[in-house]
């Protein structure tokens, strides 16, 4: 079972410095923001498993918030791309 | 068997999340790449939280685990949406051999307005005809 956890472990550091290439590349802002995404959901998985190699459950916690908090970045950062956007009231 | 099950899913979750950094490192632009992390990342994490579930086996962290799923498959589709939908308004470009964007004839981006394809179309054809109803 360790050997699982170190392997799907070393997969996603792998992924997370495929995706921090993206980041530091991406030619515009919104590239970064869909990099800034990914970067989050898979740290969500990387706290999943670190959940299960330690035997704490509270770190799922962890997780709702960073799920919660990606959210929110992007639902800002693409208020501040369309500059709040059209309103009409 | 169920730590196989455990093992298997979490390998699985990570193998697609490598799927979904691959994809957004190597694909063109900005939808395609955005194609490849909501579909890829969300399967990835409702994995590995399906793994956490079986692991711990308690109501609570059970609980726990299926509200992360159901939060991420509800904010993934509504985050690529906004960011999908900022990008295109900002401007950027979309791949060279893209074969169809139904958004380009009808929308102007000076005005930030949409038309109908009709009537566009009917614009295009007859420029004087609607100021003829209008009057």
């Amino acid at each position: 079972m360790s050997n699982v956890i170190l392997l799907s472990l070393a997969v996603m550091s792998l992924a997370l410095c495929l995706v921090f290439v993206r980041l530091y590349r991406g030619p515009s802002l919104p590239d970064r923001v869909v990099a800034l995404e990914l970067f989050s959901s898979i740290l969500v998985g990387v706290i999943g498993v670190i959940a299960i190699a330690t035997d704490v459950p509270s770190l799922l916690d962890v997780a709702i918030v960073m799920a919660l908090m990606a959210f929110m970045a992007t639902i800002g950062f693409a208020r501040f791309l369309e500059r709040g956007g059209p309103r009409d009231d | 068997m169920t730590e196989f099950l455990k093992g298997g899913l979490i390998l699985a979750g990570s193998i697609f999340m490598l799927v979904a950094a691959l994809g957004v490192l190597r694909l063109p632009d900005l939808l395609t790449r955005m194609h490849a992390t909501t579909k890829a990342a969300t399967l990835g994490a409702t994995l590995i939280m399906l793994a956490v579930a079986l692991h711990f086996a308690q109501v609570a962290v059970v609980a726990r685990a299926f509200g992360v799923i159901l939060f991420i498959m509800m904010t993934a589709p509504v985050a690529a949406h906004v960011i999908g939908r900022a990008g295109y308004f900002v401007g950027s470009r979309l791949w060279s051999g893209t074969l169809k964007d139904e958004l380009k004839p009808n929308y102007d981006p000076l005005t930030h307005q949409l038309k109908s394809h009709r009537e566009t179309e009917a614009n295009a054809a007859r420029p004087q005809c609607d100021s003829d109803d209008a009057s």
